[in-house]
């Protein structure tokens, strides 16, 4: 037995050169393809690099916390999480609250970041109990439970507030008294965050502070994973039934992931969107699950298999790309409304090619292992 | 006299009605090897199930008797439970984590853990791993098997010998094991490995633990067991220590059971047995899970009722699966001169085979059509029967409601099937009717040959009856050659001409209906190797 072992060693320490180059081409294949992308846009898009630099350092601290809010239902095998539209939406209500409040500064962030957690605890906790109903169909069941769930959150929005729960607030309320404009200012927390430590150095502007919070994140996603919880986690993504039979909870343990998910996702809108400045009171949750969801997958992730750094990979290149698509297509073809087509199109596209690419990776190792 | 660790007293239980274990007993001492011998269905699996305590014995109503374990009377309610009093059990099919390490898969939900700084707020469940100590146990349970492997490497892609030995090391890791359950644990694995597994056994019984060893290949009962049980049909039919055992004498305890002929005076007609093969099957490989076949070769002769027999695993049901192409298949089949295409059903099935599925809710019926839909549907695809042709457009042909109610009804009668009408849901009728609802699609089809597998699982006894009756009807009055697979020994011998026995995804033997108990438990044992017995 042990010249088996000797004999399977040396195979994989002398393989072929040619083969192994292609096979991590081909293992990367999708992060590859969108570096490619990237090279071309800019080489077409014209644009300074000090701009890119800047918008990318921006964009990465402020979307980084949501992509990397998807990695741990994918762990638990639960599939990319739709749901954190609702994570979403519950930093949205924490942030009207604030704001009505007219509560400023970092204060105010930390209190709405404080307000979202039960919120987000809540719709984690009932998305889990309706995935663990549907196993196997947990991305579309996330993704039609957003759906319904603006469904609520408009009725919350539009007729609850001002509607039952009485509200005074001329800047924030729609004229007739009842449900909140479309837009709200946040000029209160705007920057709140990212100018605790900011750096201004030769034209960039750097939030070190939110860039120091995302790099904690990471450090406690890696400490979690080493955690019994996150063995746990890991024992149900890769086969639910043995996890149960070795005594795992796995309906409580499919419940946390999600809810761990969703409060993750309600701070990072928090962090989006203190760096914008403004609320889409019915627009900014609506894109988050697609865009972040595309973001990871373009880090090479898979519906099945995810890391940090996949994700932060993938944020980078997926805003590369967001930044510059726009500028490329109007150099190219002349129109700015070209470059918004362009927006819409490389976020739905991508999610559309990495899913069939991953589909077509599976299908590969599958014939591999048939001829093995 | 070593100590007493489990005394099974009396144990009894039925499933709806259908009495699965008859006053059951059985004993295990201390560091004894205890062996339980029995055809599929005898009822070790359930007698397992009452000491695990799993919930599909509570669900149906419970066992009567009682289970006495290290002299406590205890009443197991669940695997855990079990797993607390020191019962561990490594299972046929293995439960582990493929992107796990070795270590991880050990320590499988009982890592050790330590604190930090979060856990002392959050609790117990964000504790570290504690993986030096993972390492450390599962070397030392990996050495006790004498295993020499890295702790660390990935499951996936390990020799089927090794992942067994992991199993076996989780099991032994736990502290408190104290009567460890095999079942069938050698069933996939190689001879040399076998014996390396038997020997670690053994140390494993020497080191005071005692082991309850469930298996189907009696030589290595033998050569490994200190006492032996045998269950035929729920009850125990035979006890007694290895040094008394020979291999003949098991086989024909396994086995040995009244046979009925199923109408014996129609055996005298002339069978063809010397006529001309129908079917001729070379070196045929089928890659079912759980099932595989690994190069039969079989002939089956025009007119007859072949029998496909052998224990559960060897890859009996494999072959028709392979043939009808339901399962990805190599190898060569002859229709007559005419080489049958592989993996394709349609080419099968429009060639003059049909095929009565061991799924007959899965894969044989469209439960919540009618009846006289699904006894047209393979026919109406496969041969165009069943439908007006219309002038042109040809790809538009029209259900033929007429024709196909007029063969429901004709079916309806001749095989009594008991229904409301041909238009009822085939979701409502019972197992029996079920497969009449089967056997009708087939006759649709007016095939040469029919494959049949396990045509009367989860039928009651009456309908057993009538169903094999209808296959002997079939052959006999229509002509039509039969293959029938099942893995009850004796509704084979009633009404087949040949049996054949697969072992091993290979052809172990023939033999006729009415060879000795003896000769059969030895060829489904294994114990022919090859030779022909007529």
């Amino acid at each position: 037995m042990k010249d088996v072992n000797v004999k399977t060693k040396s195979e994989a320490a002398s393989p072929k050169l040619n083969n192994s180059i292609t096979k991590i081409l081909i293992n990367n294949l999708v992060p590859i393809i969108f570096c490619i992308f990237c090279v071309a846009g800019m080489y077409y898009a014209n644009i300074s690099t000090k701009f890119l630099i800047n918008s990318i350092i921006e964009r990465m601290a402020r979307n980084s916390f949501l992509v990397l809010s998807l990695i741990i239902p994918v762990i638990a095998g639960m599939g990319l999480n739709f749901g954190i539209v609702m994570g979403a939406m519950a930093g949205q209500i924490a942030l009207v609250a604030i704001t009505y409040w007219d509560i400023q500064g970092l204060g105010g962030f930390l209190l709405a970041a404080v307000i979202s957690v039960p919120i987000a605890v809540l719709f984690g906790w009932l998305t889990g109990l309706v995935m663990n109903r549907a196993k196997g169909n947990e991305m579309i069941t996330g993704m039609i439970l957003g759906f319904f769930a603006n469904g609520l959150y408009q009725l919350l929005f539009l007729f609850v507030l001002g509607g039952i729960i009485p509200m005074k607030n001329e800047r924030m309320m729609l004229s007739s008294g009842i449900g909140i404009r479309n837009s709200i200012d946040l000029k209160g927390i705007k920057y709140a965050f990212d100018n605790l430590i900011k750096i201004k150095a030769g034209g960039l502007v750097i939030p070190v502070f939110t860039l120091i919070v995302v790099a904690l994140l990471c450090i406690f996603m890696k400490f979690f994973l080493k955690t019994k919880l996150g063995q746990e986690f890991r024992s149900i993504g890769q086969d639910i039934h043995i996890a149960q039979i070795s005594g795992i909870n796995v309906d409580k343990t499919r419940i946390l992931a999600i809810i761990i998910s969703t409060v993750l996702a309600a701070w990072g809108q928090l962090i989006f969107l203190q760096n914008i400045g403004t609320l889409n009171t019915y627009g900014s949750h609506g894109q988050v699950g697609t865009f972040a969801v595309a973001s990871l997958l373009i880090g090479g992730a898979s519906v099945t298999k995810a890391t940090i750094g996949q994700g932060l990979l993938g944020t980078f290149l997926f805003h590369m790309l967001f930044i510059i698509s726009p500028l490329a297509g109007k150099s190219l073809l002349g129109d700015p409304q070209v470059g918004e087509y362009f927006r819409v199109f490389v976020a739905y596209g991508i999610i559309g090619v990495t899913l069939g690419v991953h589909a077509w990776q599976q299908q590969r190792q599958a014939m591999e292992k048939l001829k093995e | 006299m070593a100590r007493v660790i489990l005394d099974m007293k009396n144990i009894d239980k039925e499933y709806f009605g259908n009495k699965v274990l008859k006053g059951v007993d059985i004993t295990v001492h201390e560091g004894e090897i205890h062996a339980l011998v029995g055809e599929n269905g005898a009822g070790k699996s359930t007698l397992m199930n009452v000491l695990f305590g799993m919930p599909v014995i509570h669900n149906t109503g419970g066992f009567k008797g009682e289970v006495i374990f290290e002299g406590e009377k205890v009443n197991v309610s669940s695997p855990n439970q079990a797993m607390e009093l020191g019962i561990g059990m490594v299972h046929q099919e293995f439960m582990l984590l493929p992107g796990f390490s070795i270590m991880e898969n050990i320590k499988l939900n009982r890592e050790p853990t330590y604190h930090n700084l979060i856990s002392r707020i959050f609790g117990e469940k964000m504790k570290s791993l504690d993986i030096k100590t993972m390492r450390s146990d599962s070397r030392k349970a990996l050495d006790k098997l004498g295993i020499d492997i890295d702790e660390m490497l990935p499951v996936a892609g390990l020799p089927v010998g090794y992942m067994q030995f992991i199993e076996i090391a989780r099991e032994i890791d736990k502290t408190n094991i104290k009567l460890l359950v095999f079942d069938e644990p050698t069933a996939v694995l190689s001879e040399i490995e076998a014996e390396r597994l038997l020997k670690a056994i053994k140390e494993l019984a020497d080191s005071g633990i005692a082991i309850l060893f469930i298996t189907h290949r009696l030589d290595e009962v033998i050569s490994i067991a200190d006492n032996i049980t045998v269950l035929r049909d729920g009850e125990v039919v035979g006890r007694l220590p290895s040094e008394e055992a020979t291999v003949e004498k098991l086989a024909q305890l396994m086995v040995g059971r009244k046979v009925d002929r199923v109408k014996k005076e129609e055996k005298n007609i002339q069978r063809n047995n010397n006529g001309d093969k129908i079917l001729r099957i070379k070196n045929l490989k089928v890659d079912m899970p759980g099932e595989e076949v690994k190069g039969l070769s079989l002939d089956v002769y025009e007119g007859e009722i072949l029998g496909i027999g052998g224990l559960a695993g060897h890859g009996k049901i494999g072959i028709a699966n392979g043939i009808i192409g339901l399962y990805s298949s190599q190898g060569e089949v002859y229709l007559k001169d005419k080489k049958i295409p592989l993996n394709s059903p349609k080419e099968a099935l429009s060639m003059g085979l049909a095929f009565l599925s061991e799924d007959r809710r899965g894969v044989g019926l469209l439960l919540d059509e009618s009846i006289e839909l699904n006894m047209a549907v393979t026919a109406l695809q496969v041969q165009n029967k069943f439908l007006r042709k219309m002038p042109l457009l040809t790809f538009m042909n029209l259900l033929d409601r007429k024709a196909i109610r007029e063969f429901a009804q004709r079916m309806i009668k001749e095989l009594d099937i008991r229904c409301t009408g041909p238009d009822q849901l085939v979701r409502r009728l019972s197992g029996g009717n079920q497969q009449k609802v089967c056997i009708a699609r087939a006759l649709a089809l007016e095939p040469k040959i029919l494959f049949v597998s396990e045509p009367t699982r989860g039928i009651d006894i009456g309908a057993k009856k009538i169903v094999l009756d209808l296959l002997l009807t079939l052959n006999r009055e229509m002509g039509m050659t039969i293959i029938m697979t099942s893995s009850e020994l004796g509704e084979l011998r009633s009404i087949c001409d040949r049996i054949a026995i697969i072992y091993r995804g290979k052809l172990e033997g023939i033999l006729p209906p009415d060879a000795s108990d003896v000769d059969y438990g030895l060829m489904m044992a294994g114990g022919y190797k090859g030779k022909e017995v007529s």
